[in-house]
């Protein structure tokens, strides 16, 4: 077996909000590794901190928010060291991030059409032709017809805002694309084609993916890996197949028990009673404990380490055997 | 109509359209077309479809928000356009509330989240005293999950969450002498996790508070999840409508069928299509005659072009306005999952 190296690795990272409260830590020691075209899901509720980590691997984030720890590195570079000027010269070309809401990431005053130019032109000097010809070919690769070259955001469907948001990040094959729910603001049909879409663009140009969800059923047939993210930890990392034939983590089993399904008996759910704690004073011990349905004493006090299962890494105390 | 036999609400040929570009153009958007529903007493009748399918104009309609442009709306037998007076028309907004998507705009920043539910005992119930009013209030608070009930009554809406804010719009829609609550997608702008608590509180609700909803999403499974009867909308028409579990079973509309195939069902086995379909709802803007559906169907013949389809019965309570669709009336049943495609 060849081993390559990552295209990235997260190692121990740690993310603050300095607040008049005292330091909120929305990303707790989180350590993962995303391979070449790999995809990688990371579900969790919201709060849970899924933001915060993409904008801290991207390095966009601005204060109050601090990177506290760890490492961050893109194709074997510490990106947490690099400056402004060296960051610029990666991101977008190398790495490129999808937001969730394209309404508010697109210029609602500038066509498609300016915006991709200005984004080409940011990273590299091409004649209008050239800019003219990449942008009519990822808006192609997408699927909107590049007659939308000349429209604003608010002409566009939601769907269609979305594929612009993805023609956007495509415009330099990136190697790595990092994306925040970028369909949870469409209708099943609208978000199940464009998850389709993803994925064949995903396959055909190579990059990796990272990719945020809070609904872990539509990753389910799209990612290689799945992180589950809880309270600023990951919980549960393994294959996406068997996280979903036998989810382990207690948290894990409850967002499982979270979706209706159109096949198979109908039963009724029970989701995950309560909600995600406050960050600024997160639970001792484990921190699922005041949720968790098989809590038991040492839960309470004790923060569970990683344990490894056969295919999968789990942190819970059920586990420790 | 008779009003005993009538059901809680009904509508006969409900339409809307709306003008675009002001009173000189003649261009004209068709929202709704034409649309006969029936809602049962303590009945959950889901209302299902893509975005501008035209669902939530129908609730609208039904909320009368807007005025028909042609069709009538029937509460309890009695037409809606017959009522004037100006009590009437409140004792029917009392009736028939509505709650919106948006759990974050739908609540005053303000106000204490208890405000919308006394201004509504207030006006409903007028009898009660201002004590009433806070027990009431407190009762409605823990009917919808949020207990104790009067610890809610004065947070503002910052201090609640999403899915709480939500239950907080519920309240406020049992507040008056509910008896159809129209929930114009209320769960889908919250977490996966949140959601279905909020559908098992729609289904707690209708047994203990005797209420029916008109549930509107575009998300079928959950559609599945809560109601006994689903209606799919495309494009301003009903294209289906049955009994849930007959409907997804034996889909006969290729739209239902294609909303069937967009839920993310990770219980089933991988399939991708090689390739995606990029395809949108229509924008309805002078249809001309013929099915609505055609342009994205692979079943489209000639005739769907040329004539719109017409619902038809093709099972039991089953209808589906298909010219292709094939009815499985007076088939065996056990010939039926084979012929129903
Ligand atoms: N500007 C901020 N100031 C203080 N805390 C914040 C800020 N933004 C986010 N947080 C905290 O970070 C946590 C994680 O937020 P986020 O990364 O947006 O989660 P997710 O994307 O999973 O919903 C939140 O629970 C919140 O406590
Ligand atoms: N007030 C309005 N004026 C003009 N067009 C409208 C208005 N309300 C809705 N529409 C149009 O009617 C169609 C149906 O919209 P809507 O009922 O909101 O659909 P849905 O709720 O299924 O998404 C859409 O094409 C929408 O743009
Ligand atoms: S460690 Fe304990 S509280 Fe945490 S998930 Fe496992 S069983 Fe539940
Ligand atoms: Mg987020
Ligand atoms: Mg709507």
């Amino acid at each position: 077996m060849v081993v390559t190296a990552p295209v990235l690795a997260v190692d121990g990272l740690s993310v603050d909000y300095i607040t008049d409260r005292g330091a909120v830590r929305a990303v707790d020691g989180v350590s993962l590794e995303v391979a070449k075209g790999e995809f990688l899901g990371i579900v969790g509720e919201s709060g849970c901190g899924k933001s915060t980590l993409l904008f801290a691997i991207a390095r966009l984030l601005s204060p109050p928010a601090e990177i506290a720890a760890g490492s961050v590195r893109f194709r074997g570079r510490d990106m947490v060291a690099m400056d402004e000027d060296e960051l610029r010269h990666v991101r977008w070309r190398d790495y490129s991030v999808v937001m969730q809401s394209a309404m508010n990431a697109l210029n609602p005053v500038m066509t498609i059409g300016a915006q991709l130019k200005d984004a080409i032109e940011a990273h590299e000097p091409a004649s209008s032709q050239k800019i003219r010809e990449r942008s009519e070919h990822v808006m192609r690769l997408v699927g909107i017809d590049p007659i939308h070259l000349a429209s604003y955001p608010h002409q566009l469907s939601g769907g269609m805002r979305q594929r612009a948001m993805i023609a956007m990040a495509l415009v330099f094959s990136p190697e790595l694309v990092i994306m925040d729910e970028p369909t949870s603001a469409l209708d099943v049909v609208a978000q199940r084609s464009l998850m389709l879409q993803i994925k064949e663009l995903q396959r055909r140009i190579g990059f990796a993916a990272v990719f945020v969800t809070h609904d872990m059923s539509l990753v389910s047939h799209f990612s290689d890996r799945l992180a589950v993210m809880y309270a600023g930890q990951i919980v549960e990392v393994g294959a996406t197949r068997s996280v979903f034939e036998d989810p382990k983590h207690p948290y894990t089993k409850g967002l499982m028990q979270s979706f209706p399904s159109i096949s198979g008996p109908k039963e009724r759910l029970v989701g995950i009673a309560g909600s995600p704690p406050d960050l600024l004073q997160p639970p001792a011990g484990c921190r699922f404990h005041p949720r968790c349905p098989s809590v038991m004493p040492r839960c309470r006090t004790e923060e569970p380490p990683f344990y490894e299962e056969p295919a999968d890494l789990v942190r819970c105390h059920l586990y420790d055997r | 109509m008779n009003a005993d036999s009538a059901p809680l609400l009904e509508t006969a040929g409900l339409t809307k359209h709306f003008r675009l570009g002001g009173y000189l153009s003649n261009r004209i958007l068709h929202a709704v077309d034409d649309v006969d529903l029936a809602i049962g007493e303590q009945e959950i009748v889901a209302l299902v479809g893509e975005s501008g399918s035209g669902k939530s104009t129908i609730a609208r309609l039904i909320a009368r928000v807007y005025r028909p442009t042609g069709g009538e709306i029937y509460f309890r037998g009695r037409p809606l356009s017959a009522m004037r007076s100006r009590s009437e028309q409140l004792a029917y907004r009392g009736r028939v509330p509505m709650i919106f998507q948006d759990p974050y705009g739908s609540l005053s920043p303000v106000y204490r989240v208890s405000h919308g539910v006394l201004r509504a005992l207030k006006l409903h119930r007028p009898a009660l005293s201002k004590a009433a009013r806070d027990e009431v209030a407190a009762q409605l608070f823990e009917s919808v999950g949020l207990t104790p009930g009067s610890d809610f009554l004065d947070k503002y809406p910052y201090q609640l969450s999403g899915g709480q804010r939500q239950r907080v719009g519920f309240a406020q829609a049992l507040a008056s002498n509910t008896e159809l609550i129209l929930a114009d997608e209320p769960v889908s702008m919250l977490d996966v996790s949140v959601r279905i608590g909020l559908l098992n509180l729609m289904a707690t609700l209708r047994r203990e508070m005797r209420v029916s909803f008109l549930y509107i999403t575009h998300d079928i499974a959950s559609a599945r999840y809560v109601a006994d009867r689903l209606i799919v909308m495309y494009a301003g028409h009903i294209a289906e409508s049955g009994p849930t579990e007959d409907v997804l079973a034996h889909p006969k509309h290729p739209y239902t069928q294609l909303l069937l195939s967009a839920v993310p069902d990770p219980r089933a086995p991988i399939s991708l299509p090689a390739t995606s379909s990029v395809a949108e709802p229509p924008r309805v803007v002078d249809p001309g005659e013929g099915c609505r559906f055609r342009q994205r169907c692979p079943y489209a013949i000639e005739e769907c072009a040329l004539v719109t389809p017409r619902l038809r019965l093709l099972r039991p309570a089953h209808t589906a306005a298909c010219h292709v669709a094939t009815s499985d009336i007076g088939v065996p049943a056990k010939e039926q999952a084979a012929t129903s495609r």
